[in-house]
């Protein structure tokens, strides 16, 4: 089982790229959930959403407390919590920075594969504002090898419609094609 | 609709499964967590999609008010509430099981005030566990859709003829995203069939309903109230087993996990099922002789299920997820201990209540409740209750 946990603010669509990796996964014939950290919803505010992804019936009705992949969002986050709480040895950070993995200064010494996607500039360039949440995907999708694009198209579409569905796939597209990987 | 696998908000594939079951009716008003579900509702109706009344009330008093007419005049009566809104509409949820109206609620559990609080626990449903209504708990989305269908056959079962809950917990599973399989509509209508319900309201045939009772008649009342529930289980029965052989998914009263050859059972009720049975799979493997018991049919309770599944343990670490103050401790344990009250070599109960108003309970949770359960259970501290995780 892979277990991710998302950071982001109120509005940035933490929650949507959850349930967007949980519907491919699905929609490839295995098991997943996605969920909000359950509570009142504020713009701005930090939030947290999780996913988990299986190839048999996930029993787990609680957090995630120990995830494999961690994303955040919004940088800014950084200084406010430590993305890799609960993470152990092998785990995946992606980050939304201008970055690049070397440059970060999270979890020196210990085996964290440190992944960044300059993901404000892609969506501001492809969607016209810094809504990042569909662009991180593509730095996921990139990192984990745990869907690919083609899964994730049908659900994108379906959330976002056709036209800026394909805005949101292009800019996805474009951080899997541009994102740095770190060692 | 063909039959189909869909990665889906829970919520939303319980709304899918009532326009299914072609309500006729769906009065509700909205409120956290349950508000998705209506929501969805009022959409599918919007659009057509579903030929009901969708009435959107001015508060939950009027919902149950609207059920309670439109399920008289032998409608399929759908509606959905949750904590302060089941309280606001409690008077009329006590009149709709005492006129013996049929309908189906999406009790998407939540803690009641106060402190004021949105998040999941049990305290909602425990405030009218007696009025009369069928409770049936849930586990996991699919049980919510295919709940949904059976709740409808039992309820608008000429011997049955009682409102029934689905108890499902908010936002662990209102809010969450996994796999349901929908069936398809020609299974469901084979299933389910339009019923024409006897004794409705209809002009040409003038009936009184909820007359007013001398004390000559109250009693007789509430013992045709008690005979109802009673005889509802083997109409139970029956809805989850032609459900089960219908789609592969079987329903029980008291549904066990690794039980056969447990010395000792974590009883649970709702969601909460599902994590236990991972930590019993992991205490398992070092040997621990561990099962897990799972409280499907809340009302009427399953005694004799129930005796059955525990025959023999040692001991059982019941987990409630509600308080009864002052009293003995949660109303699972308190119900538990009364249906073994007094027999020979009865387990011994332990009862933890955790997880009130949405505080996580992890798998390390369950291990700790259960291995700390078991050790009281073997010192004799079966007193009251343990309020777990309570910081000092």
């Amino acid at each position: 089982m892979l277990e991710i946990r998302l950071h982001g603010r109120g509005g940035q669509g933490a929650v949507t790229s959850a349930e967007l990796i949980a519907i491919a996964a699905i929609n490839k014939g295995n098991f997943a959930q996605a969920f909000p950290s359950f509570g009142p919803e504020r713009r701005g505010a930090p939030v947290v959403a999780f996913c988990r992804v299986d190839d048999k019936k996930i029993n787990i009705r609680a957090k995630v407390y120990k995830p494999d992949v961690v994303i955040v969002l919004d940088p800014g986050l950084l200084s406010l919590l430590d993305p890799t709480e609960g993470m152990g040895e092998g785990g995946i950070l992606i980050i939304n920075t201008k970055k690049k993995p070397q440059e970060v200064a999270i979890a020196p010494g210990r085996s964290i594969k440190v992944v960044t996607v300059d993901a404000n500039t892609i969506a501001t360039e492809e969607l016209g504002r810094p809504i990042v949440n569909t662009t991180m995907l593509g730095g996921f999708i990139r990192a984990t090898g745990l869907i690919g694009i083609d899964d994730i198209k049908e659900p994108l579409l379906e959330r976002f419609g056709k036209k800026l569905g394909e805005r949101n796939l292009k800019a996805m597209e474009r951080a899997y094609q541009e994102v740095s990987i770190g060692e | 609709m063909a039959r189909q696998r869909k990665g889906i908000e829970v919520s939303i594939a319980m709304a899918d499964a009532v326009a299914q079951a072609n309500v006729d009716v769906i009065a509700a008003y909205p409120i956290t967590p349950q508000t998705h579900i209506v929501e969805h509702l009022s959409e599918i109706v919007a659009n057509g999609e579903l030929d009901a009344e969708y009435v959107p009330v001015e508060s939950e008093h009027s919902a149950m008010s609207v059920c309670c007419g439109s399920s008289a005049v032998g409608a399929r009566t759908f509606t959905s509430t949750s904590s302060q809104g089941l309280a606001l509409m409690a008077e009329i949820f006590y009149i709709a099981a005492s006129m013996r109206l049929p309908m189906v609620m999406a009790l998407a559990n939540r803690s009641l005030s106060g402190p004021l609080s949105i998040w999941n626990d049990h305290t909602d449903t425990m405030m009218v566990r007696d009025a009369g209504w069928i409770h049936v708990f849930v586990e996991n989305g699919q049980e919510c859709y295919d709940n949904v269908f059976c709740g409808y056959r039992i309820s608008e079962d000429p011997s049955v003829m009682l409102p029934l809950a689905i108890n499902l917990d908010g936002f662990i599973l209102t809010h969450m995203i996994e796999p349901v399989i929908y069936e398809d509509n020609e299974t469901i209508r084979k299933y389910l069939p339009d019923v024409r319900m006897k004794n409705a309201l209809h002009p040409d045939n003038p009936v009184s309903m909820g007359c007013f009772a001398m004390p000559e008649i109250y009693t007789e009342a509430q013992m045709n109230r008690e005979q109802g529930i009673l005889n509802s289980y083997p109409t139970i029965i029956k809805a989850w087993k032609e459900w089960g052989d219908l789609t592969g998914r079987y329903y029980h009263p008291i549904e066990t996990y690794r039980t056969e050859d447990a010395e000792y059972c974590i009883v649970t009720m709702g969601s909460y099922g599902e994590t236990a049975m991972e930590v019993v799979d992991a205490l398992r493997e070092e040997g621990e002789k561990v099962g897990v018991v799972k409280i499907r049919l809340w009302r009427p309770f399953p005694f004799e299920d129930f005796r059955r599944a525990v025959e023999g343990k040692k001991s059982l670490i019941v987990v409630d997820r509600a308080i009864s103050f002052g009293g003995p401790g949660g109303p699972v344990a308190l119900e538990l201990r009364s249906a073994l009250y007094g027999r020979p070599n009865a387990p011994a109960i332990v009862n933890y209540v955790a997880g009130l108003a949405g505080r996580d309970v992890a798998r390390s949770d369950f291990r700790k409740i259960i291995l700390e359960g078991k050790a009281k259970a073997s010192k004799g501290e079966t007193e009251g209750f343990t309020l777990y995780g309570l910081r000092g």
